[in-house]
């Protein structure tokens, strides 16, 4: 078999079809999705690489974070900020950035492991520490503070394609986003079936039993957040110049990690394609929804008077209960085995 | 800085560190027993606060007397979801479990921006401004009393796990769920009882911090926050340690307040979160484990 044949093989004939017409059908959206189309596809995209990023910690190697908008957000920071104290172009700027998140997970990581704390505690110590930073920026100034940091962009800056500066129409942003997230997903693919992966999964399963057979546990364990981390820090460049402006209420915001891990887990954590299909099922589900409701005030069913602040979120995550109570294992697994997406012998 | 201004700044985070001890008795409790973690614990106490809020409203009742009332409320909020809800995740991964409440959690942020709109409100008692002095430690009566009836609560607490048999069987479940079931105890009806027990403790806790601030619905996330980083300090699954790391976290944020600024002071208590996972990662009086 070819090693193009071998990357697909999990995939049934079925699978591959849909696969390729489902890429087909993404990328021709900017010839037929009007720009509030392409806005939520590339927020899919967007939630999408975060989702995989989070994934690959949770999923490969078993490491609960719920402060992933950290390594976002200073990914996001470092490269705003040298791009509009010191001109360099982002596409220099993602290596700081890159290597300032990981900092970060290296940090967190050594602090969490190093004392083999497990589970709820480094879950909570990875909120802790998105907390504290985004309380730090708050009170620094030459970061905006709690007023915000904004990236100038002209009209001009809103055509044509310059990937240097990251300046360009949306049809750039859209293309370059789904190229990183399905950069991530073959990167994941290509993790999870290496030794690295393998010895990740051997921890995940029981990390004690790994020790034993002699895999350097803290090692791979800082690998997988190293890998994780530098992959959200990338997320965060593209957030800043896609955005142009940046809050930290809103970036570190715990919403937004609660949002990465969503994803994957509606998908189906420890799967390849659960994080990017369960973006694909929850970001248009909340946009239905908003819809839905603008449509009931406007035929009157609702008195448009009302303020509905909190229904969309209501909504939202009522079904997300439903799917943690009936469908754990995410719908990834049981899409794919009811449309036999995959060939019985391979998982997703 | 003269002596009085300091003594006055921790008098006054002691107290409201009481109350704030108390609301991480209630996530202590649940993990302590259930090991789950409550991340809609915020969201409870602040549904707490709502209730005393609607009681002062509609009956002029003083919050410390809704105390009971929210207490009792909350139990049976929190039995019913332990029941019907979170013992059906219990065999799930930890991140299912997560999932799960953060998204209850959501859910009860939504539903009370629907019913009571975003702005702060508060209650408006007779005694709101009066104090009294020793020497020039100036003591404010609401935080006195929120103080002592957060004692109260917290020793209540204590003594039913201590001399109550009920008690004595939710200790034997935490210690060992299988051993308390070969001797025969109803082992998912103990753990509603200790949701339920837990969920009191944040409505009695809410109904008493509602005599201090103000309440809004996006109030939750943060004291949500500030019991993890209050009950990891203190020793996850220790009673008393929580109350000890209530007392530590509002002493830390009035000297925030007071050396740097206000809005600096839950990076105060994270810090010193950092630093007791830095140090000593069970907390000051969790038993080391693994």
């Amino acid at each position: 078999m070819s090693p193009l044949g071998r990357y697909f093989h999990p995939l049934s004939p079925a699978g591959l079809w849909l696969g390729a017409a489902f890429l087909a059908v993404l990328l021709l959206l900017p010839v037929w999705g009007g720009s509030y189309v392409m806005t939520v596809a590339t927020t899919v995209f967007y939630l999408a690489l975060i989702g995989q990023s989070w994934n690959l910690m949770l999923g490969f190697a078993g490491l609960l974070s719920i402060g992933h908008a950290l390594f976002v957000g200073i990914g996001a920071y470092t490269a705003a900020y040298l791009f509009a104290a010191v001109g360099l172009p982002p596409i220099v700027g993602v290596l700081p950035a890159i290597a300032l998140a990981v900092l970060m997970g290296v940090l967190i990581g050594y602090l969490g492991f190093r004392f083999a704390i497990g589970g709820v505690y480094f879950a909570l110590l990875t909120i802790a520490f998105a907390e504290f930073v985004r309380i730090i920026v708050d009170h620094v100034s030459w970061l905006g503070a709690t007023e915000g940091f904004f990236l100038k962009v002209s009209s001009a800056d809103r055509h044509g394609i310059d990937l240097v500066n990251l300046r360009g129409a949306p049809e750039m942003y859209y293309y370059l986003i789904m190229a990183l997230a399905l950069g991530a997903l073959v990167l994941c693919r290509f993790l999870l079936r290496s030794r690295l992966g393998y010895y990740w999964q051997a921890i995940r399963d029981d990390a004690e039993a790994a020790e034993a057979l002699g895999v350097n546990v803290l090692r791979y364990k800082m690998y997988a957040v190293i890998i994780s981390s530098g992959m959200a820090g990338v997320a965060g460049v593209f957030y800043a110049f896609y955005q142009n402006s940046l809050f930290p209420e809103i970036v570190f915001n715990i919403e937004r990690s609660i949002e990465a891990t969503l994803g994957s887990i509606v998908g189906g954590v420890g799967t390849l394609f659960g994080p990017i299909f369960g973006t694909f099922i929850l970001t248009p589900l909340g946009e239905i929804v908003t819809e839905a409701i603008d449509l009931l005030k406007h035929w009157g069913v609702i008195d448009p008077q009302i303020k509905l602040d909190g229904l969309k979120l209501l909504i939202w995550s009522f079904i997300v209960v439903l799917i943690v109570l009936f469908k754990p294992k995410g719908l990834w697994p049981w899409v794919c085995s009811r449309l036999r997406l995959t060939r019985p012998e391979a998982e997703g | 800085m003269d002596f009085w201004t300091l003594a006055n700044a921790v008098a006054s985070g002691l107290l409201i560190g009481l109350v704030y001890g108390l609301s991480a008795l209630g996530l202590s409790v649940i993990f302590g027993v259930i090991r789950i973690v409550n991340f809609a614990h915020g969201e409870i106490m602040v549904m707490g606060m709502f209730f005393a809020l609607l009681m002062f409203r509609w009956l002029g009742l003083d919050p410390l007397l809704s105390v009971p009332l929210a207490a009792a409320l909350m139990f049976g909020f929190g039995y019913v979801l332990q029941l019907v809800v979170v013992s059906r995740v219990s065999h799930l991964p930890e991140h299912m479990q997560f999932l799960l409440l953060a998204a209850i959690a959501i859910m009860i942020v939504s539903a009370l921006l629907l019913v009571f709109g975003p702005d702060a409100q508060g209650v408006d008692v007779d005694y709101a401004w009066n104090s009294f002095a020793v020497g020039e430690l100036i003591i404010d009566y609401p935080k006195m009393f929120a103080a002592i009836a957060a004692v109260i609560v917290a020793s209540l607490l204590l003594a039913f796990f201590k001399y109550t048999s009920t008690g004595k069987a939710i200790r034997a479940c935490a210690d060992n769920r299988m051993g308390a079931q070969v001797v025969g105890l109803n082992v998912s009806r103990l753990y509603a009882l200790t949701f339920g027990i837990g969920a009191a403790c944040l409505g009695a806790a809410g109904a008493i911090i509602l005599l201090l601030f103000e309440v809004h619905p996006y109030l939750a996330p943060g004291y949500t926050l500030l019991a993890f980083v209050i009950v990891i300090i203190g020793g996850l699954g220790s009673l008393f340690g929580a109350l000890v790391g209530g007392i530590l976290i509002g002493v830390s944020e009035a000297m925030a307040a007071l050396l740097f600024q206000p809005s600096m002071k839950s990076a105060f208590s994270f810090g010193l979160l950092i630093l007791v996972l830095l140090l000593r990662p069970q907390g000051l009086l969790g038993k080391a484990v693994r």
